[in-house]
């Protein structure tokens, strides 16, 4: 009787480690599905770019000389720096994105701290207005945005490219959800200690802040390196283009020659890739920081 | 003496605020009520603007008779405001295919961390440069996806011939869709449901597996229900974002053809602000998506906040 039990046990549970078992096979199946689609179109992209425009326009035989570079054309990398300025592009989006950052992340902090954790009165109703903002398309405020800079004659200069793009309503709201989570002992200390609010913000609320600051720096110079609609708007010539702006000239001006352009392509993804792998564990904190709750 | 010490923090919060209120105000805030104003005038920037009062919408949504029949003033328009709408139907599957995806990740993976980054990279990538791959893969000639399509015809033993993708008019929108896909399900919304699914307590499963319950009942008991809030919340920003989607893919990949076919209402409105410098227009139809995107988000609250459960 007592054997019988145990033996039952037994293959109970043998049945649940067995169904357990296929549903982590299950599981991989789908991940790697998904891994497989998601990599197949960049590797598709480095082989290209690493072709000669004869070969990109025959048939591929078979996968692997679709997906593995089997030429190194690495001359087309330097044919596409050199058919339009590269060099100058990358420079404009360096200086917008780090000016941008910045900006952003000193203005934000500063506006953060103050809706976190000091009292005072409209607070609450500033707040809001904020949030609401948030929820308002980008497009009903670029346009008067966009004759101001008309209007400015800040057409084709950093000024247009750089000062709109500073005040985010994000980057405040989540500092301030960051802030919220600090505890608020040490700063209840330092007060008594009689340290004025800048040093409070500055030795105290930023030192804690680091990982939160990291993600919004690296989320706001991500955003910018991509960022297309507004350059597109408040540029005009060559030398004040940044690298999207800069590629989608490139790609009107040699449609069909698809491994330069597959090239061009690639020098824009790679320092956002490289950005990406570095810090991606910030991302996913951030994600979770700011929209679980919303 | 706590009165001056509140005057002096208030002084002291506006000081904080200030570099970014001032900013705030001037490129958002006041550019919201400008663009309003604008939206009744006929302005193209250069010369001065005139009032023309209500005239742009009712040139954008009025109708007027023609030849015994009702014609819309802009007919354009409600084509591109169905492609808009029309582009938003990949949402769902881009949600499930985004928790299929957090469902497998969940189950404690070896090389979790692998996968999530590969998942998450078309996401973050700059949409210019994904556009044009995407333009090389649905090249109906040379492009990845046709030469799949024809070694799986070969594989079955026929000529199966690939679509046009985005020469094409039926075509057009599913390819722009495709695309879609494939740059979110493994983004910010998996990762907005991974951490949903790692905050469901795992009592609740010990519990549904001693009453007997199979994996499809524990998903519909207890996994649907307690990952409700995030299903909610992605799908209204998904619709917010699929409102004002579009663009860059009509300005870099099909122009917003063929014939109108991929034009979206972000893509209109730039054309009217840049393209035609019609800057009066372009603000009538931003603040007409605007109430759109409000209204819709209104319904979604005021119905859809009854199917979460928390």
């Amino acid at each position: 009787m007592k054997i019988d039990k145990s033996l039952d046990r037994v293959k109970h549970r043998s049945a649940v480690q067995a169904k357990e078992r296929t549903l982590r096979i299950s599981a991989y199946v789908v991940l790697i599905i998904g891994a497989l689609s998601m990599i197949m179109p960049f590797l598709w992209m480095v082989t290209t770019s690493l072709k000669t425009l004869n070969a990109i326009f025959v048939q591929p035989k078979n996968w692997i000389q679709m997906f593995v570079p089997t030429m190194l054309v690495w001359q087309n990398y330097v044919d596409a720096w050199t058919k339009v300025p590269f060099g100058q592009f990358y420079l404009n989006s360096i200086i917008v994105g780090m000016a941008v950052t910045v900006g952003q992340v000193f203005t934000s902090s500063l506006a953060a701290y103050a809706f976190a954790r000091l009292t005072f009165p409209g607070r609450d109703k500033l707040f809001f207005a904020y949030l609401a903002t948030m929820m308002i398309p980008g497009s009903v405020t670029m346009i008067p945005v966009y004759v101001l800079m008309r209007v400015f004659r800040w057409v084709d200069t950093y000024q247009a490219l750089i000062i709109p793009a500073i005040f985010s309503a994000y980057g405040t709201f989540m500092l301030r959800q960051f802030f919220m989570t600090l505890p608020k002992d040490l700063e209840d200390a330092a007060k008594i200690d009689g340290c004025g609010f800048f040093r409070i913000y500055m030795t105290i609320i930023l030192p804690l802040s680091k990982p939160a600051l990291a993600t919004l720096t690296v989320f706001t110079f991500m955003g910018n390196w991509g960022s297309f609609m507004w350059p597109l708007l408040v540029t005009n010539t060559m030398t004040m283009r940044t690298l999207p702006i800069g590629l989608e000239s490139f790609k009107t001006q040699y449609s069909t020659d698809w491994h330069l352009l597959m090239a061009g392509s690639v020098m824009v993804m790679l320092p956002i890739v490289i950005i990406f792998i570095f810090t991606q564990r910030y991302f996913v904190e951030s994600i979770k920081l700011t929209g679980v709750k919303g | 003496m706590a009165l001056k010490a509140r005057a002096k923090e208030t002084l002291a919060a506006y000081l904080f605020l200030s570099p970014n209120l001032i900013g705030f105000i001037i490129f958002t805030f006041l550019p919201v009520f400008v663009s309003l104003f604008l939206s009744f005038f006929k302005y193209d920037i250069l010369n001065p603007p005139t009032f023309i009062g209500v005239k742009n919408f009712v040139d954008l949504l009025g109708f007027h008779s023609e030849a015994g029949k009702t014609v819309a003033n802009d007919p354009k328009f409600w084509q591109y405001l169905w492609n808009t709408v029309f582009l938003m139907f990949s949402i769902p599957l881009c949600m499930m295919a985004s928790l299929g995806l957090a469902i497998a990740l969940n189950r404690k993976i070896k090389g979790e961390s692998v996968f999530r980054t590969l998942f998450f990279l078309p996401s973050i990538c700059p949409g210019v440069a994904i556009a044009i791959l995407w333009l090389w893969i649905l090249n109906p000639e040379f492009g990845m996806l046709n030469n799949m399509i024809y070694w799986i015809g070969k594989l079955l033993g026929f000529d199966l011939p690939g679509p046009l993708w985005l020469n094409s008019l039926g075509w057009s929108k599913p390819s722009l869709m495709l695309m879609n896909l494939w740059i979110g399900v493994g983004g910010f919304n998996m990762i907005l449901y991974l951490a949903a699914l790692q905050g469901i307590p795992r009592d609740f499963y010990e519990a549904a597996e001693i009453d007997g319950a199979n994996g499809w009942q524990k998903f519909w008991a207890i996994t649907w229900p307690q990952i409700s809030p995030t299903t909610f919340f992605i799908f209204i920003m998904s619709i917010i974002g699929g409102f004002q989607g579009g663009f860059m893919q009509a300005y870099i990949m099909t122009g917003g053809g063929p014939g109108g076919a991929t034009t979206t209402i972000e893509y209109y409105i730039f054309n009217n602000l840049y393209t035609w410098q019609n800057a009066g227009y372009a603000a009538a139809i931003a603040w007409f998506l605007f109430l759109v995107i409000f209204v819709v988000s209104l319904v979604n609250w005021r119905f859809g906040g009854k199917l979460v459960h928390y």
